[in-house]
């Protein structure tokens, strides 16, 4: 259209700048299914390598088929009080034109496919593929959307009963993060540990990763794409932006430090692998407060993720006897529910360290406890209905062998030999 | 002296590990190998193409011992590698001439142990 004035072309600059941003973010935030898959990849055995990026291209592939035909409308779709009913397949829009619902949409879309793609990690090695297909349908199209709609629903035409409390998740530490962590605790429960992860003594042993490069790189692209996750989700052009990269950059790098320093303490030396979720630990913890904390509060809240994530990972593999290959549990269950409770703590309005009391807190905490029972318990209902149906484990000399041929009937690294003995 | 050597199951190393060491056994050279017999190989795909996979994947063990220990040894190993099925491979037993301990200079039985 043409502006008439000054005042309406300046709106309209406004408005396409804010679409150009939230699109910009979007496909940043794309690009951390690269990372996911990279750092997915790197932690796990040779063997798995292919059946890893099958899972994280097919997560998202369905998922943002689920999310556009049934999870949209659930999250932002005028509500009946427990979940959206409209907006399917953005009905009703008129696909000629450049409406603000397409860019809404896409950002949306790489959103359910971050929360979906967290739990192929926790259980890479061990899964049947068309299970974990089955489950990538329903958090896309049902679980994720519809505790979304609570929390975000306005954002849409929605209104979620949790953010009308007050509850603030400003990116999803954890709309997205604990919600995608909790259901991995639920699959890697139900699935069970991989072979060999526990000595006959319960003891648990170190299965390595087989190319921590890769899994270095795909933390980088992470952190890279997590300033679209963060300062995307202000979905407008403004000096926000900057604001939220300085504390997202403050929280990844304490979170990176902490993690060090802790592996250091405990293990003698400084570990590789425990430090790259370390900032991941910090980037999934901001991601709630982003907007609403200064730079020390920021750095703050990434340095207890730090420390978290060491004894969160250490807690999962020898207390509690789950077995997590990439820590994904860790990373974004507990550190996504850490974050988001620290913005009753670190928020600069309403914050209990700033004198705002104890009600901020109180909402927050709701809001983790409600994130849990809901993707935890269907979680459980979800891989427990798939294990007694298709099944939902790999035979014993599949996994030994290893799911790239099982799954797949082919290999990663073709002319290199791979030792298979573990 | 002889020298042991044995193609198992890559899957089966730690089984095979765990008994040699059970039978007092603890100096041995893994490598990773590639070989056929009966078990014929597995098909796998390409991009649509069928490719016959009939080298397989084996594991190679090579174990040095005295005399005493020659029973012991085959014994332990066809504890922790038989599975009944084809494929879970063979041993060989053949004459050591000598052995070298290069550290120390030591030859025949004593370096071996």
């Amino acid at each position: 259209m043409e502006p008439q004035g000054l005042s309406e072309a300046v709106t309209l600059v406004q408005t396409n700048l804010d679409i150009v941003w939230t699109c910009v973010a979007a496909f940043l935030v794309f690009f951390m299914q690269a990372g996911f898959a990279m750092v997915e990849a790197g932690f796990t055995r040779a063997k798995n390598a292919v059946n890893i990026i099958m899972k994280n291209l097919m997560d998202f592939s369905v998922g943002s088929l689920a999310f556009f035909l049934v999870g949209f409308g659930l999250m932002f779709g005028v509500t009946n009080g427990f979940l959206g009913t409209s907006g399917f397949v953005l009905w009703g829009e008129d696909w000629a034109g450049g409406a603000w619902s397409f860019t809404f949409l896409i950002f949306q879309t790489v959103f359910a496919a971050t929360a979906a793609t967290i739990v192929s990690g926790a259980m890479a090695e061990r899964t049947k593929f068309v299970g974990y297909l089955i489950y990538s349908v329903i958090i896309s199209a049902f679980i994720y959307p519809v505790f979304g709609s609570w929390a975000w629903g306005s954002l849409g035409s929605g209104s979620g009963w949790l953010e009308n409390l007050g509850f603030v998740d400003f990116a999803g530490s954890t709309v997205v993060h604990s919600i995608g962590g909790w259901l991995a605790l639920a699959g890697a429960l139900v699935v069970g540990p991989r072979l060999g992860k526990y000595g006959k003594d319960g003891k648990p042993k170190a299965i390595l990763g087989h190319n921590l490069t890769l899994a270095a790189l795909g933390v980088f692209i992470l952190w890279f794409g997590w300033f679209g996750f963060n300062a995307g989700s202000t979905t407008a052009a403004s000096g926000d932006i900057g604001r939220i990269a300085v504390t997202t950059n403050l929280a990844a790098a304490a979170g990176a430090l902490f993690a060090m320093v802790t592996s250091w303490i405990f293990g003698k030396k400084p570990d590789g692998s425990m430090t790259l979720n370390g900032a991941l630990a910090g980037l999934v913890a901001i991601t709630a407060g982003c907007a609403s904390v200064s730079g020390l509060g920021a750095i703050a809240v990434g340095a207890v993720a730090g420390v978290l994530v060491h004894g969160s990972v250490r807690f999962f593999d020898a207390i509690a006897k789950v077995d997590d290959p990439v820590g994904a549990i860790s990373v974004h269950g507990v550190c996504g529910a850490w974050g988001t409770a620290a913005v009753g703590l670190f928020a600069l309005d309403g914050g209990l360290f700033y004198g705002g009391g104890l009600h901020q807190l109180g909402v927050q905490l709701l809001g983790v406890v409600t994130a849990f029972g809901w993707a935890f318990g269907l979680g459980l209902v979800v891989f427990l209905a798939i294990r007694h149906t298709i099944g939902l484990r790999v035979s014993r000399d599949e996994e030994l062998r290893g799911l790239d041929v099982g799954e797949h009937g082919m290999e990663a690294y073709a002319g290199f030999q791979i030792f298979t003995t573990h | 002296m002889k020298l042991i050597i044995a193609y198992i199951q890559p899957e089966k190393l730690e089984d095979v590990k765990e008994s040699l060491v059970a039978h007092g056994i603890t100096k041995m050279s893994v490598t990773n190998s590639l070989g056929c017999g009966q078990q014929m190989g597995y098909q796998e795909t390409y991009r649509g193409v069928r490719l016959e996979v009939n080298l397989l994947k084996k594991t190679r063990l090579e174990i040095a011992v005295n005399e005493e220990f020659v029973e012991p040894t085959i014994e332990a190993i066809i504890a922790g590698a038989r599975t009944g099925e084809i494929g879970d491979g063979k041993i060989f037993v053949v004459d050591l001439v000598d052995c070298i301990r290069i550290r120390t200079g030591e030859r025949g039985k004593v370096a071996i142990g």
